[in-house]
Parts: C-alpha cells; structure tokens; sequence
C-alpha cells in the first residue's frame, strides 16, 4: 500500500470536502453522533474545570496559613473524669517555655509568633446606637500581620514598640469596624471589653479576608471578620492565663498561656524537618498529648495536590467513559454507513479507488464526525464558568433555603478552565473517530469489489 | 481527442488495445472447482466495436470482471498495452482501472452525493491527475454528451438515460484503452437505447475501442464483431454482417 499517497491525501481538502458532502446527506443520523462525542468533550472540560475550581479554593485557604510556617495550635482536651467540680483547673495547650524553648534550640527558624485568642464582646462607647459585637480578642506581636496575611486598609498595624511596652491599643478587623463604626471613622476611638472592663484604642483597620482553611482535626475554620488585634504582652498583663465563660448558667474555666504558636521557618525546603523538631520538642516525654496539634500547610498543600491529582484522574476518567461512549456511537453509525454504502465502495473501487483511498474515505467522515463534536464541545466546554454562576444565581433566588444550605465549598466555588483541557479534549475526540473510524473503514476497504457493485 | 499512446504493435501496423491469452478462471466453491472460463483468448484491435455474447453460465460475467482488471485470471495473460495486468497487486489493478478502462454499467452507477461534473472528474481522483485542467475537462465531456447545462444536478435529478450520458462522460475522462459497457442499455426503454447506442457509434467512429457485454441481439447488432462464449470457452468470433449502423443525421437527433 503506497503510504505516502495515502498522506498525501489525507491533507487534500478534496478528501474533506467529500467526506462533509456524505455526511450532510444523513443529517440528522450525522448530528446524533456528533452529539455523543460532544458530550463526551463538555463533560471532560466541566470536570476539569469543576474539579480545578474546587481544587484552588481549598489551595487558596491553605496559602493563607503559609506554606513556611509550623503551626501549632492549643487544644482543650476533653474532661477527664466526668462531672467532678473539680476546683482546680489544669492548664492545657502550648506554654510560653515551650516558645522560648523551641525559639532557641531549633537553628531552621526564622521567628516564631505567640498567640493567644479568647472570645469576647466589644463594645464603643462612644455611639449609645451601637451593639455590642460577639468576636475574637486575639493577642499577638507584630509579626503577626506579616505571616498571617492580613493587609491594613487604614491606619497601620501593632508596633513593636506598642507590643514591648504593653500599650492599650488594637487594630480591628474591616467587618466588626462596619459593625461598630457604621458612620464614625474608627482610627482613634476607642473599643470597650466588655467582660475585662478594658478600653483599646485602634490604630489601624484590616481589609477584609476570606476564612483560612480548617486546622487539625477538630478545628474550625478561621474566621477574621471579627477580630480585634492587642498586643499579647497587654493581654497577659491585664487579662491573665484564667479564661472564664458562662454558659447556661455554668461556668466554663479554662487555662491556657497560647492559643498558638505560628513558626516561621527560613527556608521552605526545611519546613518538613523543622515540623518533625517542633513536634519532637514539644511532645519530649510525653509521647500522647493530647492538648496540641501541630499543623503544617505545607503538608497539607502537598495532600492537597494530591488529592487534586486523584480527582482530576478520577474526573478523567468518567469523561473518558462518556467519550467511549460516544466513540462506540460513531462505530455504530459508521458500520451501519458502510453496509448501505457498499455499493458506492464497488463503484469507485471499479474507478480506481485502491483499498487505502477507501480507509481514508471512511476515517475522514469519523474523524470529521468527531471533530465537528469536539469543537462544538470545547466551545460550550468554555461556557462552564457562566453556566456554573448562572446555575448558582438561579438556585439563590428561587431556593435560598436550599442553596443556604449548601457548603461553602460549593458556593464558593468557581469553576476554572484548565488550559491543557483544550487541546486534550480536541485531541481525544481526533483519536476517538480514528480509533473508531479504523474498523468500518478496514470493513470497507476489504470488500470484494465485485461483489460490493452486485450489492442492492 | 486522441487514443492513448504505448500500444502493442502487431504485424501489420493495426495497433491493440488489448489482448488476452489463454484465460482461465476457476472458482473454489466448497469442495467443488467451477471452471468459469477455460482458455479464451483474442485480440481486441484499436477502434474495435466488439459485442460479447452469451447465456448465462457462459463465462460472460467472469469474463466480463477479468476485463475490466476487478479480478484477475487463474492462468493465462491479459496484455493491456504493453502490460499484462494477470500478474499484477491489487493496488496497481487499482490504478490501472483508474487510467485505462472506461466503465459503463448497466445501473449507471453514479455516486449519489456528487454532482454530474464531479462524478465525471472521479477515476481523474483515484489517479491522482485532478487538478485545474480536469474541471475544465470534466465540462467539455459533459458537454459532449449533451448535459452542459446540467453540471451541478445531482444523479437522482437526471433521468436514466441522462445518468448513462454522464456514465459515458466517466468512462471517457481518463482517455481509456477501451470502454468496457456492461448491458449498458439494459435498463433503458428502446428510445433511449437508440440514444446510447448512437452515442457509442459515434465515439467508435472517432477512434474509440469498446467492448460490450449484452445478451440481446439488437444491441449487439450495432457492434463490429461479435463473440460468443458458451461453456467457458469462445465459441464464435465473427465480424458482425448487416450491421445495423446510425446515419448522421439520427446522430445528431440525439445529440440535442
């Protein structure tokens, strides 16, 4: 079989053209398995894009933790033998030792931020209309901004001077000073702690920020709309270690020095090894505490990618099976094809046509066929961050309920298009029609041509 | 228009179109070998207007595909010019169909898809010499079979006998060694046989070689020669005596 005609007419637009004419004489048989092939390509592109969307937010919750840092966050472990009112209250989580300790003896860090957060109300007292606001009171250095990634809309962050010298001062976050200040500028006002009897004055409001991802096992995500920012040498000194909450008439008491401790580490590529260190120092001689979690986004980033990877690979492969799906569509018609055209095999058989020009007949209509579907695909692959936000508005006005009710994950989600599903998706729908397109076009090509010119 | 070039030359100066030579052809059907055809040989000199004749079983179909290089012969040779097609691969057949037969079928045969300018262009497509020029060609033969004004009509527009017209125009286009007719006017009422027939006396009194298969004598009639195969063998090979012949004016009556 000469091979290089056969190319060689592969890239004449003769052959195509032929090929179109023959299909558009079936049209609706034709536009039938166009659509199982377009099908296949939007739901390749759409669970790619879905896929990477879902993908990116949860990515995006984990950078805001940092991917240098070493986060170890103070859990209250559950009671130990039960309804005892127990007079003495044990202190759990992370101490100020254990800073210092990890501070000085681990040589990989860069600097390591104390944190401690309790809930309180605030209060202004300057505005009688205002309510007090539920939020969190979170004492931290002047770092914290920094590696926490909070940006300053007005005014300005702590100061190391103010966290040195314990001043009265706090910066606040953008959606407790809309709360508290709706027609004040809050810079220079003062905030009141309700239960501590404590005024703070702000020097600087945050931008708004997304919630971080969740850490450790039975953490919560991060919530920093309505937080109030003191330095901790402040909050030691006026507040103590002893945290008393009342609830449904009991009191809550706990005692903690650190809610936190963020470590920063130099260099990102000892961020694994620094991690083994700081559990390896804090957990010294007591193998199962249980008043800790060491979190480390950078794991958690590779977890992530992971996870992602197995998505993608699971996403694919469920398009993969609807393009299959597709592809035996188009062998079907093409074999149907072949029979009723076995007398237009014999005829140009007899004209000339070698067996090769007739597998080449037959596979430019497949692959015609399946490239008019992935095309048409790919455009309305494209439409899938409309369609999605389209799809989101909808549920939002005629079920609020119900799409209330749904995760954060899902509402939040915005599907992104992976470039690389573009030309993947064309080039599975071109293989799809040669891969199916082979075996009729072989069929075709092997009758008999006396036999096929006989052939009603 | 001119014959094709390469012809065998045999004593006397008369060139052949083709020449066949002891042809056989078995058939292996179950257990039992059909001998189609047992040792048929002779010469089809240029210009011939040959009819081949007989009953069925007689060969003719076998003979008939052997011709037309759709298959090939258990034993002898087929000298199509200076070729002999017996021994050639299925592909070269292919490109020799394409560039030295011209085939006109009794059921025209035309592809449904294509208009009656491209189904004339097609054995030009399977040779690979398609180009500017074939259009052009394409045209004139259409022209010349009378359906100039028909060239984009698709096959189910035309009539039967228009069909064969633009089949006729087909088997001309690649300027064959012969026309191999297969009951070409098989389907046709008798007007239109006169048509057909006229057209092929024409074209042999231009030079044109054909052959045709047919099994009624008043078609036969208007050949040259006639041969009859009975029993897989030529039993008759005769110039035809009284042979009915078209005047010039009843030509160009069915020109229009």
């Amino acid at each position: 079989m000469n091979i290089a005609s056969a190319i060689s007419a592969f890239f004449r637009p003769r052959t195509w053209k032929l090929g179109l004419k023959s299909l558009v004489l079936h049209p609706m048989r034709s536009g039938l398995t166009v659509l199982g092939i377009f099908f296949g390509v939007v739901s390749v592109i759409w669970l790619l894009a879905i896929g990477e969307g879902i993908s990116r937010e949860a990515q995006a919750r984990i950078e805001d933790l940092g991917a240098e840092n070493v986060i170890v966050r103070s859990i209250k472990p559950p009671d130990s033998g039960g309804a005892t009112s127990t007079r003495t209250v044990d202190s759990f989580g992370v101490t100020r030792a254990e800073k210092e300790l990890i501070e000085t003896t681990i040589p990989t860090i860069g600097r390591v931020l104390p944190i401690r957060e309790v809930q309180q109300r605030f209060a202004y007292n300057g505005n009688p209309n205002s309510k007090p606001v539920d939020g969190r009171l979170v004492g931290c250095t002047n770092g914290y901004a920094e590696v926490t990634r909070l940006f300053v809309d007005r005014g300005r962050f702590l100061s190391s001077v103010e966290v040195n010298g314990s001043k009265s001062v706090c910066v606040i976050a953008a959606n407790l000073a809309n709360r508290l200040f709706p027609s004040e500028d809050p810079l220079g006002k003062q905030i009141y702690v309700q239960d501590k009897k404590e005024f703070f004055k702000i020097v600087g409001v945050l931008k708004p920020r997304n919630a971080s991802a969740a850490i450790g096992g039975s953490l919560a995500a991060q919530d920093f709309s309505l937080d109030v920012y003191i330095p901790i040498t402040t909050m030691r000194q006026r507040m103590g270690d002893l945290e008393i909450n009342r609830s449904n008439g009991s009191f809550v008491v706990k005692s903690f020095e650190l809610t936190q401790i963020t470590i920063q580490v130099a260099e990102v590529d000892d961020v694994k090894r620094t991690a083994k260190l700081v559990e390896a120092t804090l957990k010294a001689g007591k193998i199962d505490r249980q008043d800790i979690a060491i979190v480390v986004p950078f794991e958690l980033l590779e977890q992530a990618e992971f996870t992602r990877i197995v998505f993608m690979v699971f996403m694919g492969f469920i398009a993969a099976v609807s393009l299959l799906v597709g592809g035996i569509g188009i062998m079907n018609i093409m074999l149907a094809t072949v029979t009723e055209r076995t007398r237009e095999i014999g005829i140009r058989r007899a004209l000339g046509a070698k067996r090769s020009d007739i597998v080449l007949q037959f596979l430019v209509e497949t692959i015609s066929l399946s490239v008019i579907g992935g095309i048409m695909g790919i455009l309305v692959g494209l439409l899938c961050p409309l369609a999605i936000e389209l799809l989101k508005s909808i549920t939002a006005s005629s079920a609020p309920e119900m799409y209330a009710s749904l995760p954060g994950d899902i509402t939040d989600m915005r599907p992104v298009i992976v470039p690389f599903s573009i030309p993947l998706a064309f080039c599975i729908s071109v293989a799809v029609g040669v891969f199916f397109g082979l075996y009729p076009a072989y069929r075709a090509a092997q009758m008999d041509p006396i036999e096929a010119l006989r052939h009603e | 228009m001119s014959v094709a070039a390469n012809e065998t030359q045999i004593d006397g100066g008369v060139k052949l179109a083709a020449s066949i030579r002891d042809l056989t052809k078995h058939y292996v059907l179950k257990s039992e070998t059909v001998r189609a055809l047992r040792g048929v040989s002779f010469d089809v000199p240029e210009s011939d207007y040959i009819a081949i004749m007989g009953p069925s079983g007689s060969g003719k179909s076998t003979l008939l595909n052997l011709l037309g290089c759709l298959d090939r012969p258990t034993t002898g040779s087929f000298f199509l010019g200076d070729d002999d097609v017996a021994s050639m691969s299925d592909d070269e057949l292919s490109f020799i169909r394409a560039s030295r037969i011209g085939f006109v079928f009794q059921a025209y045969n035309l592809i449904a898809q294509l208009s009656v300018v491209e189904n004339i262009e097609v054995p030009l497509y399977y040779t690979g010499r398609l180009d500017k020029s074939s259009r052009q060609r394409s045209t004139d033969l259409a022209r010349m079979v009378g359906l100039a004004d028909r060239l984009d009509h698709r096959p189910t527009q035309l009539s039967g006998g228009q069909q064969q017209r633009v089949a006729i125009a087909r088997s001309l286009v690649n300027n064959p060694y012969f026309i191999l007719a297969d009951e070409a006017t098989g389907n046709l009422d008798s007007v239109t046989t006169s048509e057909i027939l006229a057209m092929f006396q024409k074209l042999n009194d231009e030079g044109r070689t054909i052959i045709m298969v047919t099994h009624e004598d008043e078609v036969a009639a208007h050949a040259k020669r006639v041969i009859r195969l009975r029993d897989g063998e030529v039993q008759v090979d005769e110039p035809i005596k009284n042979r009915e012949t078209f005047t010039v004016e009843q030509i160009q009556s069915y020109q229009r």
